[in-house]
């Protein structure tokens, strides 16, 4: 943290410490007492000691971690820095000397299938619980960090990181729900959405509801406005560049796009085929189950594709963007200091230099000087004819070659204009990890690089 | 106290503004849903599973709230704020620190990121219960719409503070107009545009039209507080409109068949 004095910066760490500590130890308890009303409480083991049993049940390790959470909101309260519990400096720096974009990516990305393959066993709410608790007590123990603090808690990225809790919540909650129609309907009993067959008064039934839900969404918002005050930078200026610029957060997924791909395909031709990709599928889907109830293994596909898309290529590339990009747009940990003189060595290479230079050994072709328009574009044309082709073969050739293979009960089903739009618009989801993927292992910068009519894909 | 109740409930006002008795019994309840002008969006009587909180998340009506407050907040701000380059950072630095009505920039500031968060997860959960299927196609295209318009909304909201964080925000956002095909002036194919001079310049390509000018400037501020106080919340609000009628005209909420 710059310009404000350690005690200050304990100050404002305590400050959001120790409500967020309580706040979790409410939490915990609320649940402890819920189980403990429940019937099924269910002890994980019994000990027989002399005069009665002690029982180890689910409801007293809840009360247990309450109590924990209670005595780390009564270190918190007190901001010193040294007597904040906090992640300890080794790991730390682990994290950050290990966290790269590629382990970024590919990390969450190897998250995401374990989840999913083992969804049974993770959306059990004892598992699901204890997860949100460890993702809340990191969040806790890395507050007193200042680097990480000073990202966080940046009041324009904290929207990010409530969307990150609430995004696992419902997707749990999503998947908890899956897992029991399916596991229902295995059965061959009906999704419990059917059991909620009957009808009922919308007043009071829904009014109210509604009405609660306004009321306690007021309270969030009044108590967050009068929390965190809204960002004032200094007046704007056009000669004063912030480093790192950046586009608001929400848009984010697609500057971190840029480094990828070009202007024209990252902020235009990717966003326009998200608006469009998301208007067909309705269209594309061509599955009548799964309709008005939470299920995954009834459209598995497009379920995998659409969490694909949304969670890890939307989502987390917003959460690089916004928290884990700093001055020159270079990577760093989430505890590292955005140093803006870090330099990252670039030596990216072309698809042509690969092909002419590397490969055959000679220069790349160039239209002899005062040559006509047509010579020099055939010329460019000739140069980028490796990559050229490369890219009109994926995007002209596999589409019939997924028709007769793994898409092939598909287009017998969708028809062929339904089935070109859809394998058109996979085709251009999977570029993306295509091309980061091609860029973390043989450097390619650009599969095509025409930078006289600005065409470099 | 009963009595003062009585007395207002017989009252020639209150019947006349309320065009039904206190939906007390059955019979009332129904009435109240089919004669109250704001509660006749509902049905009158609807699938349990339809109001579970566990099933819709409320994400729906949570968004459509936000919007209600970012109007509300949203007009009060425009009470004190005046889109010029001279005045735009002046004014909401009196936001901040005169006028005791300032909270509202804070409320309509997170209520308008919360709006953003709010629709992803509406749009998330009518995914997961495929409530895309037919009939309802064509309210999910709607909803895409409007899912755009949201955050074009905050997208130009964005820009009126006319701060650091303001202006290069849109600054980076807007520059993607630049390159793009055929109408940005470094994208690709503009030069195929040409009457024997160039067609597609910085002075007449996307980014300025978006812009109203070269750079992010005073005529640029104009224009997205217009989009933003104006033109994008008309577009909303008629989206929304025809959003709700086609829930109910497409069945209600989904459910499993
Ligand atoms: C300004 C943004 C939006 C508002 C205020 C809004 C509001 C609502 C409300 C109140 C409902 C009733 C059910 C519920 O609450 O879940 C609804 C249903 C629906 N919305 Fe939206 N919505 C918005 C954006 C979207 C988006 C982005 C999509 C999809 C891309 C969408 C697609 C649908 C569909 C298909 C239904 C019917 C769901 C069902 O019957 O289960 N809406 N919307």
């Amino acid at each position: 943290m710059h310009g404000i004095s350690p005690q200050q910066f304990a100050g404002s760490v305590a400050s959001f410490l120790w409500p967020y500590y309580l706040a979790l130890a409410a939490m915990n308890g609320i649940f402890a007492y819920y189980l403990w009303q429940k019937s099924e409480n269910r002890p994980f083991f019994s000990l027989p000691t002399p005069g009665f049993a002690f029982r180890f049940t689910p409801a007293l390790l809840w009360t247990i971690v309450a109590i924990v959470y209670v005595f780390l909101a009564s270190l918190a309260i007190g901001a010193h820095l040294e007597s904040m519990p906090q992640v300890p400096q080794g790991f730390r720096d682990f994290v950050n000397a290990s966290s790269k974009a590629t382990i970024y990516s590919l990390g969450t990305t190897a998250v995401l299938v374990v989840l999913y393959l083992f969804r049974s066993w993770f959306v059990r709410p004892m598992v699901a619980w204890s997860i949100w608790n460890l993702m809340l007590l990191f969040l806790g123990l890395s507050m007193p960090d200042p680097n990480f603090f000073s990202i966080v808690a940046k009041p324009d990225n904290v929207p990010i990181v409530a969307l990150v809790f609430l995004l696992a919540f419902f997707t749990w909650l999503a998947a908890y729900r899956a897992v029991e129609n399916d596991r229902r309907m295995d059965e061959g009993l009906p999704p419990v959405e059917k059991l909620d067959d009957e009808k009922v008064l919308v007043w009071p039934d829904l009014v109210y509801t509604e009405m609660i839900c306004m009321i306690a969404l007021s309270a969030v918002l009044i108590f967050w406005a009068i929390w965190l005050q809204a960002p004032l930078e200094e007046p704007a200026s056009s000669v004063k560049t912030p480093n790192p610029s950046k586009a608001p957060w929400y848009f984010l997924g697609l500057q971190e796009m840029l480094v990828y791909y070009d202007p024209w395909m990252a902020g235009v031709v990717l966003p326009s085929l998200i608006i469009v990709g998301l208007m067909a599928i309705p269209y594309i889907d061509f599955n009548k189950q799964g309709n008005g109830y939470y299920t995954i293994r009834e459209r598995r596909f497009a379920y995998i594709t659409f969490q694909l898309g949304f969670l890890e290529l939307w989502v987390t590339l917003i959460v690089l963007g916004t928290l884990l990009r700093g001055p020159n747009w270079n990577f760093f940990g989430p505890y590292e200091y955005w140093d803006a003189h870090k330099v990252e060595a670039l030596t990216n290479v072309n698809m042509s230099e690969y092909f002419w230079q590397y490969w055959l050994h000679r220069s790349l072709p160039t239209a002899p000087p005062n040559s006509t328009w047509s010579t020099q574009l055939g010329y460019i044309l000739l140069r980028e004819a490796p990559g050229i082709i490369l890219v009109l073969g994926y995007f002209i050739m596999l589409p019939p070659l997924m028709a007769v293979t793994v898409l092939r009960r598909y287009y017998q089903r969708m028809g062929f204009i339904r089935y070109m739009v859809l394998a058109n618009l996979l085709l251009f989801m999977a570029a993306l990890p295509i091309k980061m993927v091609l860029r973390w292992t043989i450097n390619l910068k650009y599969l095509i690089a025409i930078p006289e009519y600005f065409l470099n894909f | 106290m009963a009595r003062l109740g009585e007395i207002i409930y017989e009252s020639q006002i209150w019947k006349s503004i309320f065009r039904h008795p206190m939906p007390v019994d059955r019979r009332n309840r129904i009435v109240v849903m089919l004669t109250n002008f704001f509660l006749h969006l509902h049905p009158v009587s609807i699938k349990k599973q339809g109001i579970a909180l566990s099933y819709t998340w409320c994400m729906g009506g949570v968004t459509f709230f936000l919007f209600l407050v970012e109007t509300v907040t949203g007009v009060l701000l425009m009470f004190y704020y005046r889109p010029t380059l001279e005045w735009a950072y002046n004014d909401i630095l009196a936001l901040r620190d005169i006028y005791s009505l300032g909270i509202m920039r804070e409320i309509h500031r997170w209520g308008a990121h919360a709006m953003v968060i709010t629709v992803w997860l509406h749009m998330y959960r009518v995914f997961l219960t495929g409530s895309y299927k037919p009939p309802r196609e064509f309210n999910w295209v709607i909803g895409v719409i409007l899912l755009l318009l949201t955050l074009l909304l905050s997208f130009t909201g964005y820009l009126l503070p006319w701060d650091q964080l303001a202006v290069w925000a849109i600054t980076v956002g807007s520059n993607m107009a630049r390159a793009t095909p055929i109408l940005g002036h470094e994208g690709p194919g503009h030069q195929f545009l040409t009457l024997g001079y160039p067609m597609i310049t910085s002075g007449t390509d996307a980014r300025f039209a978006l812009l109203g000018a070269r750079n992010v400037g005073e005529e640029t501020l104009n224009r997205f507080y217009i989009l933003h106080c104006i033109a994008i919340p008309l577009a909303v609000s008629l989206l929304l409109a025809i959003h709700f009628w086609r829930v109910r005209k497409d069945g209600g909420i989904s459910g499993p068949l």
